[in-house]
This record gives structure tokens, C-alpha cells and sequence, in this order.
């Protein structure tokens, strides 16, 4: 390490910097906690990544998905994901990213087929979580693709297929770049900064502010 | 009450007479002459019952159900840069997990040597910290995309608190189970029904994250995940996992549905960016507000917070006309890096005149707060999260105050 690192590193320690450093009174190791089995483990492990790491035996196919579907998941996402009322809508919206109303959906947006495997099994139904079978949740997998418009009706889902399918919107996405404002960056303007300002928009006009508690109305 | 008569009807606000009277009463009120409860009245304490109106508040058309939904700290009500437990914002994905703390344990494991688990008093046995953070939901300001809507500092910046949170650095705890050479990301899990995961990079972890079990001095309340929670200081409060109950170390990142589908901002050209964690330099004027009127002309102050996930708040100006001038105004201490900063700015009002009031917060990095103009050039309309734009408060001549915006 430089001289001038070395007086830059006290400098933050000194200033307070929130940055842990290691704790020198660590516990020997064993002195804490219980040590969890590969079992324990198993119970509670249930990631999925896209590479498939985390997918379970089993699979599942639209068809088989179908009955899974009305049974557990129509009564709010609707017969063909179409969402009813305000519940998420699961279908369509591919080429609408673009457009002034964006509709994302797991065939418009979602990079990763895996995705829809690990949040059905882990969040879904609303309210009843984890009470689908790992073949339940492939099949589901399956109708939601199938919808979408990724596979076809009798593709078999299960853990070597579901990291292969690819999504629309794979590449959609990129890393975030910001500061990505360039103004913002700059040391500010503080006198005649602009020779008009105009309002453009009044929240009172729009008028959804809850009565209660919103402004003085 | 002649001066409250000038602003329009339905101000609260106590207090406010024509200069000179000064409203003694004639007669010795009840509570000067009476015994008041005795100290085993309230066990645990609750604000004065003047002050029922600072309370967190909910928009009901945002979501499609209060399980998964969020609500908003009463900025404009409070006062230096610690949120009250109490009224400390909420946003849940399942509704409000409560956890017996007797029967939750944290278990860490993946690339680690010693897979363990934690129980509360195994976590107890560690040497906590005592950090100030500010959270901030990534949506904070999220419908204010398109145009003025929300007419309030609460439902427009409340989706953010600022504690003081007591924990274990996951430093530490990483360093207790032993790393393996390929562990390069966190993957953070809740216990409650929606099992919330987000991937961290270990850098990040290592460097100031924390498992936190006390806030503000108490434990955690339930909305806030007790009995324990991440802190993940100066990234956007979706990472934040409450009720933590797994922490998995891996080599890559999991692409969760929190950090696919939702928590990635969409750009005009129909990409998106992913990974925005941090909640870039942000502040604003919590009154006047709509919520706090201007009371007739003379003395003010002009009360606001800045906060940056990039650092310390380096500078706050303020602009009484728009933008198109500013001064700066002097920042409160305690002024911490990834904190709420306070800042308060007396001035005059003569009583009459429009007023549009504006703060800009700089970090200690350079960055300068932007426009919504400037962002929307950046990114469009339809990005929802880390909107941290300038916001404006038209102060009209009867002391009214407004949101809009202005270009």
C-alpha cells in the first residue's frame, strides 16, 4: 500500500466510515449456532437459478398444467392470465416495452424461464404458499410458457429443459450505468438559472391524494 | 385566530394568534388544577392525543391488495432524523409476518465452510453495531413519473425512514462460518408467505451490511421484520429483507422475480436497466408542504431532509422561485454517510406572493440532485423506481401549497 493510501484508509477510519472492518474477538469456530444438515438444508433451500441449479425431480406439461391452473391461480390471474381486476396480468404484451403503456409479463419481459419456477413455488397461490408439488409447479411453468407463447402445449418442463427455454426478453436487459444523468454531475447553476419557469403539471387538478391527511383540502 | 383565517379553513395548526395577544386564559385549566394519570397508566408509551394525525397513511388505488402494498411515513409531522418505530413506513409483499422469536432461526449456508444455524440468542452472543441508515423503498416518488399527481410530501417522498439499527455485521458472521474462494453473491430470504429473495454481491456484504434485530433502540416491530432483518445501507429498501431467515452464498447471481420482473427500470427504447441498487442523492422540503400550509407573512422556516445511498449529504440549496436562483441552505448535524440530513432555512414571507420552493441535495461524491426533466430525458416515463427528482411546492398567495411540477 502507498503512503498516500495508507493516510486515505485512516483518514475514513477516522472520519467514522460506516464500513465494518473484521471483528478481532471473532467466537471460535462451533461456539455459536447449531451446525444445520444436509436435510435441514434441503427443507428450506428452495432457489432456483437459471442455470437450473436448484430445480427438483419431477416434471410437468401445459395440458397437465391446465386443471392446476383454474383450480389455484384462474380466480385471480383469469382463465388465460388475463388478470382480473387488478391482479397481475400473466399474458401478452410482447413488443409493448416500447410503447407508452409497457405490459410486462413473463413472455414480455421476464429474462428467465427458471424465474417463474422459483417465484410460483415459493410465493404462490396469494395467501397459500408452498402447497404446490414440485410436478404442480412444472406444470404450471408449462401453462404460464404456453400462454406466452414460448412452448408449445406438450413440451415437457422439468429441470435439464426449463434453463433452456429462452425467453423473448432475454437480453433486455443491461447493467445499471448510472449516474446516467449528465447535469448531475456538474457543479450547479445558483443565479439566473432559467429566464422562465413554467408549471406544467398541479397534483390538485389530478386530485387521487386520499382526502384524509392530504394536503389541506 | 384572525391570522389562521387568512390561509384557508381546515388548518389544524394551533397555536397561531395576531401578534400582540397572546391568548392567556382567564381561567386555570383542568390540567393545572387536577391530577393527571399516574406513571402506571401507560406502560408503554403513545404520542399526546394532539397529535393523532401523524400517522402512516395508505393509497388505496396503488395496489390491488393492503398484503402486498405499501404506506407512507408522515414526513411533514416529524422532526430531526429518526423516524418513530411507529410510524416508520411499511411495504410488505404477504401482509405482516409475526414470528415467535423462540421458534426463527437465520440459517446461513452454500459456499461457506460451516453451514450453521442461528437462533436470536446465538445471534446475541455476536458483537453488534449501532448504525444510522436511512430506507427508502425503490418506488418513493415512483407515480410522480408522468407528471404532478400525489398532492402531499407524504404519499410523494414517505416511502422512506431513517433509524438507528443495532445488528451484526454480516461481516462478521461471514467471517464466523469461512467463506469459499468462489463465494461472490448473497442471496437474502424471508420467512414470511412471500419468501421476498434478493442477490447481493459480496462486496456489498461484506463491507457494510447488517443483520439487525434493534431499531431505535428496541427490538424490531413486527413491520419491520421482526425478530430480524438486513440492512443493507444505501441500496434500495426492496433489499432490505425482513424476517431473515436464510442467507445463501453462491457464485452467481439468482435473477429472483425481485430483481427481474420487479426492481428493474424500464427504459423508452424497451430495455431495462437491472441491478439499480442504489438510491442516488435525493431530498426534500417537509414544510411548507401541502400538508403545512404558510400561516400568514413574516418569520419562517424552511424545514427539509436530504439523503444520498453514495455517501454524506455535502450541501443542500433551496430555491424560492422555481430554480431560477439559489442559496444554500445549513445542514443539521448529525450529518452521516447513508442518513437522513436535515436541513432548516429561516426566511421571510410577505404574505402575498406565489412562492415555488425547491431543495437540491449534493453528495459528497459531486452528484447533484436532477430535474424530473432531466430524468425523464434519461429515462423516460415508465421506469417506476428511483425517482430522486427536485420536487415543487407552489406556495399560492393564500398560503396554500401545492405539488406541481415545472420545466
Amino acid at each position: 500500500m502507498s503512503k498516500s493510501l495508507k493516510i486515505l484508509t485512516l483518514g475514513l477510519l477516522a472520519t467514522g466510515g460506516a464500513a465494518f472492518a473484521a471483528d478481532p474477538n471473532l467466537p471460535k469456530p462451533g461456539e455459536i449456532g447449531s451446525a444445520v444438515t444436509p436435510q435441514e438444508i434441503a427443507r428450506w433451500d428452495i432457489d432456483v437459478r437459471p442455470d437450473g441449479l436448484g430445480l427438483p425431480p419431477g416434471q410437468g406439461t401445459a395440458e397437465e398444467g391446465e386443471q392446476v391452473w383454474m383450480d389455484n391461480c384462474a380466480a385471480c390471474h383469469g382463465e388465460f392470465g388475463e388478470g382480473v381486476d387488478r391482479w397481475p396480468v400473466l399474458m401478452g404484451g410482447v413488443d409493448s416495452l416500447s410503447s407508452d403503456s409497457p405490459v410486462k409479463t413473463p413472455g414480455s419481459y421476464w429474462p428467465y424461464a427458471t424465474t417463474i419456477y422459483d417465484y410460483v413455488y415459493r410465493a404462490m397461490p396469494f395467501g397459500n404458499a408452498q402447497s404446490l408439488t414440485p410436478d404442480e409447479v412444472y406444470a404450471l411453468t408449462a401453462y404460464i410458457l404456453n400462454m406466452d407463447e414460448v412452448v408449445p402445449s406438450d413440451f415437457v418442463v422439468n429441470a435439464e429443459t426449463l434453463p433452456k427455454v429462452e425467453m423473448p426478453n432475454r437480453d433486455g436487459f443491461i447493467d445499471d450505468p448510472r449516474p446516467d444523468v449528465k447535469v448531475a454531475s456538474q457543479e450547479p447553476c445558483m443565479k439566473d438559472c432559467v429566464k422562465e419557469v413554467k408549471i406544467t403539471g398541479h397534483a390538485r387538478k389530478i386530485d387521487v391524494t386520499p382526502e384524509e391527511g392530504g394536503g389541506v383540502e | 385566530m384572525a391570522a389562521v383565517g387568512a390561509v384557508s379553513g381546515g388548518l389544524t395548526a394551533v397555536g397561531f394568534r395576531p401578534a400582540g395577544a397572546a391568548g392567556i386564559p382567564e381561567e386555570l385549566p383542568d390540567h393545572s388544577r387536577y391530577l393527571g394519570p399516574g406513571v402506571t397508566d401507560q406502560p408503554y408509551g403513545t404520542p399526546s392525543q394532539y397529535e393523532a394525525h401523524v400517522i402512516r397513511r395508505n393509497v388505496e388505488w396503488l395496489t390491488g391488495s393492503t398484503e402486498s402494498s405499501i404506506n407512507f411515513t408522515p414526513l411533514q409531522d416529524l422532526h430531526g432524523i429518526i423516524t418513530p418505530n411507529g410510524v416508520f413506513f411499511e411495504r410488505h409483499h404477504s401482509g405482516r409476518a409475526d414470528i415467535d422469536p423462540a421458534q426463527h432461526q437465520l440459517m446461513i449456508h452454500g459456499l461457506v465452510e460451516r453451514p450453521i444455524s442461528l437462533s436470536v440468542p446465538d445471534l446475541l452472543r455476536f458483537r453488534p453495531v449501532d448504525r444510522i441508515f436511512f430506507t427508502e423503498c425503490a418506488a418513493n416518488g415512483g407515480m410522480e413519473w408522468r407528471g404532478a399527481q400525489l398532492n402531499g410530501v407524504q404519499f410523494t417522498r414517505g416511502m422512506l425512514g431513517c433509524a438507528q439499527w443495532t445488528g451484526i455485521p454480516l461481516r462478521t458472521l461471514f467471517d464466523y462460518v469461512g467463506l469459499k474462494p468462489k463465494a461472490k453473491w448473497v442471496l437474502a430470504e424471508g420467512a414470511d408467505a412471500a419468501a421476498l429473495t434478493r442477490s447481493i454481491p459480496m462486496d456489498k456484504a461484506l463491507d457494510d451490511c447488517m443483520v439487525a434485530f434493534g431499531q431505535n433502540g428496541e427490538m424490531l416491530r413486527p413491520g419491520q421484520g421482526y425478530p430480524m432483518r438486513l440492512v443493507v445501507p444505501g441500496w434500495e429498501g426492496n433489499m432490505w429483507v425482513k424476517w431473515l431467515r436464510r442467507l445463501e452464498v453462491g457464485d452467481e447471481p439468482w435473477y429472483t422475480r425481485w430483481e427481474t420482473s420487479k426492481y428493474t427500470d424500464l427504459l423508452p427504447n424497451g430495455k431495462a436497466y437491472k441491478f439499480t441498487w442504489v438510491q442516488e442523492a435525493n431530498s426534500v422540503i417537509t414544510s411548507p408542504s401541502p400538508e403545512k400550509p404558510m400561516n400568514g407573512a413574516g418569520p419562517h422556516v424552511i424545514r427539509g431532509l436530504a439523503w444520498s445511498g453514495n455517501g454524506r449529504i455535502k450541501r443542500v440549496d433551496v430555491s424560492m422561485d422555481g430554480g431560477k436562483n439559489w442559496i444554500t441552505a445549513p445542514l443539521e448535524e448529525p450529518i452521516l454517510p447513508k442518513a437522513l440530513t436535515r436541513f432548516y432555512l429561516p426566511f421571510r414571507w410577505d404574505g402575498k406572493s406565489s412562492l415555488m420552493l425547491q431543495s437540491r441535495a449534493m453528495d459528497e461524491t459531486g452528484y447533484v440532485q436532477p430535474t424530473i426533466v432531466d430524468l425523464r430525458n434519461a429515462r423516460g416515463t415508465n421506469s417506476i423506481y428511483h425517482n430522486n427528482s427536485i420536487m415543487t411546492w407552489l406556495v399560492n398567495p393564500t398560503g396554500e401549497v401545492e405539488n406541481v411540477q415545472v420545466a
